[in-house]
């Protein structure tokens, strides 16, 4: 059964007059990992909200076609009964953040209480989800003396600890440097091997290639490719709509325009397949 | 205008020791980019440069000015500072004021407000949107308009906090663009970001920091070569860099024309041979 059933979503944001998604239809089954790209306002956060029921259950504005997330017909439910099943973590971690709570343990513990869990069982959930995070030393801090970075994996840690069937996150990573970005995917990998059916916007394709299962591109609100991340991430249509490439398949392309790159192999996107693909151009040379 | 620091010493209120003795000199028109890991010291280091922190111990100068002698509305006549978020940095009800907001604080007349207002909204490609509100426009026009109102203080330093988060890559080509046209006019630009290929195409000077202090400094070629000194603070070289390294390029390589040319040559060679 797909977790994520989406079809013929059109959706306009109030006092606006064109949609800021269009057509979009997509599937994403139980324990998949999948990457959304586009350019800015492409509609990346708005298939977020979407997928996660804040549209239309807080942002108002017209939605036609069909939203269907762990078996719920978003429409024809409630915020409540969707958050049981979708967490979203929100682009600027500001956002996220209760401003209820003066500690970073207590922030994490914030949802749960709402959902009347058993204290022990709500301490035991906090601790784990708080090392799996790399937070645990900040647990007496307050959310708001933080770096972005470290705010970045409190908001995370905040809806992880709901486990929620649903991850849906909003650019996760970009305020964490290099290694905290690769430590927040492998967590989120973790997390979908698990189980866990994840949707993530992001700006960083070598990193989607890495982890993901699939890739859905946006460009004004449409989808404009979706598929294996190898295949998206190489096309040529990207750059055409705005979407930034990663500087392994540039390279690479122009070196298969003057023959340098093995004809036989497609474009890279990770540092690997480049190196290799690189090292085959040499030993080809004759 | 000169920039020099000595011996910066700074701990947050609550005993967090954030810089640990940094000594700095940057001269009037350098690109400076200043990366290490999250909490390596990189904004807390900037935000002495417009007096936005003061040092525990130490002293920052800006041009002749000692940071600890002015007000934080003074020496921004001197540091204009862009903001990571842009929503820390924005308040007025039109893009046109907001813009117009800084020069007109400095002092200066009605006209030259205006012009320099004009050139800031075309170097940001703004124009067209003076009577927008800035929070009708999206995020990454709200970056080009906080971007926009400090370029028109039209202060010798600008500084850039992460200009490239969440940025797509058209907003990321018109950030360089605005750093190659303050290089021209002769300001000095420092950022700081984790956006290592964003430096090596952009910047010349590269300062890495790590637990407080500097690790490395020096032009940003020979810096993002040193691939186990960045590792310490979780700093990877650009991406065409680590791929010339791990093809053993003789040299390191930090952009499209340097690899291709590199590679070219190994091309030729093994050709012949």
């Amino acid at each position: 059964m797909a977790m994520i059933d989406v079809q013929d979503l059109t959706y306009t944001y109030p006092a606006t007059d064109s949609p800021a998604l269009k057509n979009v239809s997509l599937k994403v089954e139980e324990g998949e990992f999948v990457a959304i790209i586009g350019a800015n306002g492409a509609g990346k956060s708005t298939l977020c909200y979407t997928i996660a029921g804040f549209i239309p259950h807080f942002f108002a504005g017209t939605l036609n076609g069909k939203v269907e997330v762990a078996g719920i017909e978003s429409q024809h439910s409630t915020l409540q009964e969707l958050v049981l099943n979708v967490g979203l973590v929100f682009q600027n971690p500001f956002n996220q953040i209760s401003g209820a709570k003066f500690t970073v343990y207590e922030e994490i513990a914030f949802g749960l209480e709402n959902l009347g869990i058993p204290r022990e069982e709500m301490i035991k959930r906090v601790d784990k989800v708080m090392a799996l995070t790399g937070i645990t030393d900040l647990a007496k801090r307050s959310p708001y003396a933080l770096s972005g970075g470290q705010q970045q994996r409190v908001a995370l840690a905040s809806i992880l600890v709901m486990e929620p069937k649903i991850l849906v996150l909003d650019e996760p990573t970009s305020q964490l440097d290099p290694i905290g970005t690769r430590e927040v995917f492998q967590v989120i990998k973790e997390m979908s091997n698990r189980g866990m059916t994840v949707v993530m916007a992001e700006h960083k394709v070598e990193w989607i290639a890495e982890f993901t299962d699939k890739v859905i591109a946006l460009s004004r609100g449409e989808v404009l490719l979706q598929g294996p991340p190898a295949e998206v991430l190489t096309s040529p249509l990207l750059p055409q709509h705005g979407i930034g490439i990663s500087r392994y398949t540039a390279v690479a392309r122009r070196a298969r325009e003057e023959n340098l790159w093995p004809a036989a192999l497609p474009l890279p996107v990770t540092l690997d397949d480049a190196v290799a693909g690189f090292v085959g151009g040499l030993e080809n040379a004759h | 205008m000169r920039i020099e620091i000595q011996d910066l010493h700074f701990s947050y209120p609550g005993g967090v020791e954030a810089l640990k003795g940094v000594s700095l000199v940057v001269n009037t028109g350098e690109k400076v980019a200043i990366v290490g890991q999250n909490g390596a010291g990189k904004t807390t280091l900037v935000k002495h440069l417009n007096g936005l922190l003061l040092p525990t111990k130490g002293t920052v100068r800006i041009g002749d000015w000692d940071t600890k002698d002015y007000p934080v509305a003074r020496l921004s006549s001197r540091v204009g500072y862009v903001f990571q978020n842009p929503d820390e940095q924005l308040f007025n009800k039109t893009v046109y004021q907001e813009v117009a907001f800084g020069p007109r604080n400095l002092g200066y007349p009605a006209e030259k407000v205006a012009e320099l207002v004009k050139n800031a909204m075309a170097l940001t490609e703004l124009t067209g949107k003076e009577n927008v509100n800035p929070y009708d426009l999206m995020p990454t026009w709200r970056k080009m308009v906080a971007m926009a109102s400090i370029l028109a203080m039209d202060t010798p330093i600008v500084v850039l906090d992460e200009p490239t988060t969440g940025q797509d890559a058209a907003s990321i080509e018109r950030i360089a663009h605005c750093v190659q046209v303050l290089h021209q006019q002769g300001k000095t630009v420092i950022t700081i970001t984790h956006d290592v290929d964003f430096c090596a195409e952009n910047f010349e000077r590269i300062i890495v920091m790590g637990g407080g202090r500097i690790l490395l400094d020096g032009p940003a070629i020979e810096v993002l070569a040193q691939e186990e000194i960045l590792a310490t603070t979780y700093v990877e070289p650009p991406q065409l860099t680590r791929l010339g390294n791990r093809l053993d390029f003789p040299h390191p390589v930090r952009n499209e024309e340097e690899f291709l040319d590199m590679y070219r040559q190994l091309h030729r060679q093994r050709d012949r041979a």
